[in-house]
């Protein structure tokens, strides 16, 4: 049965303090939700969305004729919909648009209500625990007092893991995938360099492109094939591309392997790299990237604790299944562990599968029948 | 070995933790005697697994299982985090088998450790045959084995002294019955309670 999904929107009129000590007045969040919240108001699970995801988690979209939209699937519709490891027919599934994003919930590319200009770069900088606090009153709204599960893989690990920190008695289970205690200095520094990709290029204007009709299509490029070649890993690479050399037609003559030149494309990767690019750049919003790598940056639980995970986890009361991938750099198996060990010093209930899969920081959105099997036994054992 | 010993076997392992126990279980399978201990004694902890069909099962019954190399020790865990660490039938496939014995008595407070016993006469009786034993406990041709450690109750008794660890019970258990005497030639299996501090 095909999963049809609906977009919704919230709106917040009480302004929301953020972690900063700035606020953001009156805002809109966007969500969707799948199956039914059933009588006891218990099965209710939150998704978290990493960078470049949205409320739109799973199933398709209908157009204006009631005809499915082709290309529609909602970001992890392999995960969650009907008999899927997590089943919309039995749990209630929410997905929802962080704050500051660029699918439709207030961000940098809306205006202030009160001055009535885009934000730009004046939107406020937010954390992993403001969009928790942000999702919390959704969930206010919704009547949902407890959470079955909290689930997010990456950024959106964090937000589960946040999630168990910051409302410990509304959460039963936190399904954290593919994350981290916080950045290494190594990731920070991807980040900053897509940052000064997209800062650095003349069409940004310090964040207020929008009044000059223009957008930092260069930075965005260069930001996303960056962060793309840190999602996949080099098996990986090497298996899709190699050392393939694009097909130019009536090029390749013996003896003259290459066209030899410098600027356009001769291999296979580049011109996968430039075509993501290209694509990212024309949906995604460039103040947007700029604050989820900085709340990516700042989120380090451990600091309020001078730096002891165990300390920062003994607020936790869920119960947890971690998941990492043997091949993920970004978010290594190594910083999982870190996180299953604050947990077992605090003597919570956890559980970790490390997935000895090729493909990278990318396989958390991936079919990988151990991974989602262990994610479907997990779910099947959350009474209600 | 047949389900009715196996299960006797459980039981019999099982009997040796105490009530309410903090367990954690190295090499724990599909989680099936931690269940048990949870079910039955209100024991609480972890299984540590390596195989991802195994560590879905203990999922699946609702036991904490943490995917872990054993052969990468066990630095996830703090000092006497648990009450009892058990070892059953996973010593033989240890390449690290004394670190872990070690390791395995500076995380519990009490160590139970399992494991086929080559002494047991149908063994001694194949070696003086001039063929190594394949048995219901050691099932596998001496070529494709996964038991790369193969020992005896005595022999484990001279280990846990040079460990300077404490052996607080020892015996065989055959066919779901524990063996006290004589049981290095007796059973096939050896069971052993340690502590710390010889």
């Amino acid at each position: 049965m095909t999963l049809i999904a609906t977009p919704q929107s919230m709106h917040f009129e009480q302004p929301l303090a953020l972690a900063s000590g700035a606020s953001v007045r009156a805002y809109d969040l966007s969500y969707e939700t799948y199956g039914q919240l059933n009588a006891q108001r218990n099965n209710a699970v939150l998704i978290c969305h990493a960078l470049n995801a949205s409320h739109h988690v799973a199933g398709v979209y209908l157009d204006a004729q009631g005809q499915l939209l082709p290309r529609s699937q909602g970001w992890w519709d392999n995960m969650i919909g009907p008999g899927k490891p997590l089943d919309t027919d039995r749990f209630f599934v929410i997905g929802v648009n962080n704050l500051g994003s660029c699918f439709g919930s207030t961000g940098p590319m809306h205006r202030h209500p009160e001055t009535g200009q885009i934000y730009g770069a004046d939107f406020p900088v937010l954390t992993v625990e403001d969009w928790v606090h942000a999702q919390a009153r959704l969930l206010d709204r919704l009547g949902i007092e407890q959470l079955a599960a909290v689930m997010g893989g990456s950024l959106g690990g964090m937000q589960a893991l946040s999630w168990t920190l910051q409302y410990p008695e509304r959460v039963r289970h936190a399904v954290v995938v593919a994350s981290a205690p916080n950045l290494t200095a190594e990731n920070i520094a991807f980040n900053e360099v897509a940052r000064r990709a997209i800062v650095t290029d003349p069409d940004f204007h310090g964040g207020h492109f929008y009044r000059h009709g223009v957008l930092p299509k260069r930075g965005l490029r260069i930001a996303r094939m960056i962060g793309h070649i840190t999602y996949l890993s080099d098996d990986v690479m090497n298996e899709k591309f190699g050392r393939e050399l694009r097909a130019v037609a009536g090029q390749l003559t013996a003896g003259r392997p290459y066209q030899f030149t410098t600027q356009d494309i001769e291999f296979e990767i580049e011109s996968y790299l430039r075509h993501q690019g290209d694509k990212f750049a024309e949906y995604f919003d460039a103040n947007t990237y700029l604050l989820i790598t900085r709340a990516l940056d700042y989120f380090d639980p451990a600091r309020a604790h001078g730096g002891d995970l165990a300390r920062a986890f003994a607020a936790a009361r869920a119960q947890f299944l971690l998941v990492s991938f043997s091949t993920d750099w970004r978010f290594s198996p190594k910083r999982s562990r870190e996180l299953v060990k604050a947990l077992l010093d605090n003597q919570r209930d956890v559980s970790y599968a490390e997935i000895d899969a090729p493909h990278g920081h990318d396989a958390f959105l991936l079919d990988d029948p151990r991974y989602t099997a262990v994610v479907r036994s997990y779910f099947d054992r959350v009474s209600l | 070995m047949n389900q009715a010993s196996a299960s006797a076997d459980l039981q019999t392992l099982a009997a040796l933790v105490p009530t309410g126990s903090r367990v954690l279980d190295l090499g724990c399978g599909t989680g099936e005697l931690l269940s048990y201990l949870m079910r039955e004694r209100g024991c609480s902890g972890y299984g540590v697994e390596l195989d991802d069909a195994n560590v879905q099962a203990c999922v699946a019954r609702g036991v904490n299982v943490i995917q872990l190399n054993l052969e990468e020790g066990l630095a996830l865990f703090a000092d006497s985090s648990f009450d009892v660490v058990l070892q059953i039938d996973t010593l033989q496939h240890l390449r690290n088998a004394e670190v872990m014995l070690r390791e395995t008595a500076r995380v519990g407070r009490t160590a139970i450790v399992a494991f086929p016993n080559f002494a047991h006469w149908p063994n001694r009786l194949a070696v003086l045959r001039g063929r190594m034993p394949v048995t219901k406990v050691l099932p596998y041709q001496w070529y494709d084995t996964p038991n790369i450690r193969v020992g005896t109750l005595r022999d484990f008794r001279a280990l846990a002294q040079r460990n300077q660890l404490r052996i607080l019970d020892e015996f065989g258990l055959q066919e779901g019955r524990p063996v006290r005497w004589w049981p290095n030639a007796r059973a096939s299996r050896a069971v052993f309670k340690l502590q710390r501090g010889s």
